[in-house]
């Protein structure tokens, strides 16, 4: 029992709340917020190296152990993303607080980022299938607020689709774990792995693995991601950034979750799916990642590419393959934010975000374009930069498990990642310069400091992989070998 | 709208007196039989509600002064807090205790740290429903 682990959740909610009795300091609100996410942070760090030397720990609310209870789990992999989205998170927020208005500053924005951080940061932790729902439904409800604020007809039209398809999500959510509890009579994780494990997973539970397959892809825009390129690039740039870097990342957590500790008996029935799904979405990202000329849908279709990279790894489901995702999972969630926080730079610049509207940047903020040249290196996954090793891995695991269409289609969609960002840079950042330097807006001073953070996160995380080594891969033996996780769980017990 | 509503006001003056008696005694007996900080706080709000069909919302909002908005934001806080506080005495968050009292009127009564919880819960519910209510009916 340690209560440390429930602060990633609890200190934002705290927080958040405070501060909604603070609504009309805008900056106040901001500056706190910051903090406690920093905090955050510091407490994954602990948590992550408490891992290491305890093995994986619990934290059973109110004293009811498992089964019965609900609880917090923290190993490596989720302690890891929990760090990635606090630290992000913190940083988005301090480009909040240089860039956005204060009209959208004090219309709850800060708490309801700190409510989605609470959301996603439970799911990470929870070792519940129920209390998962929970969580997923805290983060839900913030970004629907997140979504609407700003009040343009742009913003309440994707609005609409996005809240009717996560309710049709949620409610199959309902449905699968009602089919899930009636089928084994549970639903704490490593309880319910356990059963599935004694009984074999019959074609009646392969079923229900398949409804939570459809369920997280539609949150992690697995091939279902037709949502995505409209909500995602319609609200402010925070907004999007923080959506962008954070909410496909956790149904992707999700997918790994229950397809390696619970429904891993029938690989060649779900991991083929998944297979299949990654490849199609992989494919239908690239395509739309070069079709379009507004830079914020490109962006977007980034990300579209990104969940069919990670979940080939899922697919592969090999020890190499698995680190491979989760090192990309984790520098996606920084490229991601710098991304989305780049091209709203320039969009505010230029006042559109048409490519055709842009030209020549590079003159007046060479800053700004150097910083996108970094982004678009790493997501393409030049070495030295963050990107690199997740698809060296992943694609060596393809190689060795003899899967050549995912391993064609994973670098094919790199190539398109580069040809989709290079068009971008290309026409805003080079050409003739159309407008002089005192005709362009100024640069708001101190804009470009959290974006030039998340570049320095992109190359140190880049540099440092041999730092992080030891923890990716206790991650990926815990995901590959299920009785880690259980004998953590219910070890004391039974 | 300007219907003689005389009959409604009349009653609901009445008949909010009986919700609201039923939502605190539905609150208190969740501890042991069906009922609970929700659906007290349910009813409870749904006597606001009332107030703010029969009476215009300027009426009802000189009469009782309360920002729902804070007021949700308060119940969430009060709830957390019942949960944080065990944290210091070496428990599990959200654990519970309760004890035997001897009181004054009522005798032997049990008093639990879990009302705490509930009752930020109804305070929750009370500010959401009717900030809800009030959201839509200001519609121009």
């Amino acid at each position: 029992m340690n209560n440390l682990l429930v602060l990633p959740m609890l200190l934002p909610i705290v927080v958040g709340v405070l501060l909604i009795f603070l609504r009309t300091y805008g900056r106040v609100q901001a500056w706190i917020s910051i903090a406690s996410m920093l905090v955050t942070s510091g407490i994954s760090v602990y948590l992550l190296h408490k891992v290491q030397t305890d093995g994986i720990f619990r934290l059973d609310f109110g004293g009811w152990e498992p089964p019965f209870g609900i609880l917090f789990v923290a190993d490596s992999f989720s302690v890891l993303l929990v760090l990635t989205s606090s630290i992000v998170t913190a940083i988005c927020l301090s480009y909040a607080l240089i860039s956005t208005s204060k009209e959208l500053q004090t219309m709850y924005f800060y708490p309801s980022v700190l409510f989605l951080i609470a959301g996603v940061n439970g799911s990470f932790l929870t070792g519940d299938l129920f209390n998962l729902f929970v969580c997923f439904e805290v983060m839900l409800l913030s970004s629907y607020v997140l979504l609407t604020l700003g009040n343009s007809k742009r913003q309440l039209r994707e609005a609409i689709k996005y809240v009717s398809i996560n309710i049709v999500s949620s409610w199959f959510f309902l449905v699968a774990l009602a089919f899930l509890y009636g089928a084994v009579g549970t639903l704490n994780m490593a309880h319910v792995a356990e059963r599935v494990a004694e009984v074999g997973q019959t074609p009646l539970l392969t079923t229900i693995s398949i409804v939570f397959l459809i369920v997280f892809s539609l949150k992690a825009g697995l091939l279902l991601y037709f949502w995505l390129p409209g909500s995602y690039s319609s609200p402010p740039i925070v907004t999007s950034a923080l959506f962008g870097a954070l909410l496909t990342k956790v149904g992707i957590y999700a997918l790994f979750r229950t397809f390696s500790l619970i429904f891993y008996h029938q690989p060649e029935t779900t991991h083929l799916l998944i297979g299949i799904m990654a490849a199609l979405t992989l494919i239908g990202g690239s395509l739309g990642a070069i079709a379009f000329n507004d830079i914020r849908t490109i962006a977007a279709y980034n990300v579209v590419i990104a969940v069919g990279f990670i979940l080939v790894g899922l697919a592969i489901s090999t020890p190499a393959s698995i680190e491979g995702s989760i090192y990309y999972l984790i520098h996606d969630m920084v490229a991601k934010a710098l991304l989305f926080l780049l091209v709203g730079t320039m969009i505010t610049l230029s006042g559109t975000s048409k490519m055709a509207g842009m030209s020549g940047l590079m003159k007046n903020y060479p800053l700004l374009g150097w910083s996108f040249f970094v982004t678009m290196l790493s997501l393409a996954g030049i070495p030295p930069l963050s990107g690199f090793i997740g698809k060296v891995l992943i694609s060596g695991a393809a190689i060795d498990s003899g899967s050549y269409v995912l391993l064609a289609l994973a670098l094919l969609s790199s190539i398109f990642v580069l040809y989709s960002l290079l068009r971008v840079f290309k026409n805003c950042f080079w050409g003739e310069t159309i407008v002089s330097k005192e005709e362009q807006p100024p640069l708001r001073k101190g804009v470009l400091w959290p974006c030039l953070a998340l570049v320095l996160l992109t190359i140190g995380i880049g540099l440092g992989t041999e730092g992080m080594a030891p923890y990716v891969t206790d991650a990926a033996e815990t995901l590959l070998n299920p009785g880690i996780y259980i004998d953590a769980v219910l070890g004391l017990i039974q | 709208m300007n219907i003689n509503d005389v009959i409604l006001k009349t009653v609901s003056k009445a008949v909010v007196l009986i919700i609201l008696t039923f939502g605190i005694y539905l609150f208190f007996s969740g501890h042991n039989e069906p009922g609970g900080g929700f659906i007290g706080g349910l009813v409870i709000a749904s006597a606001f509600v009332l107030m703010f069909l029969s009476y215009d919302s300027e009426t009802v909002s000189g009469a009782l002064p309360i920002d729902f908005k804070k007021l949700s934001a308060l119940g969430v806080l009060l709830a957390m807090i019942s949960g944080i506080a065990p944290m210091f005495f070496g428990g599990a968050f959200l654990s519970q205790s309760f004890g035997y009292f001897d009181l004054p009127i009522f005798g032997k009564t049990e008093l639990a740290t879990v009302t705490v919880f509930e009752g930020g819960i109804a305070l929750t519910v009370v500010g959401v429903v009717v900030n809800i209510i009030l959201s839509i009916s200001e519609d121009e």
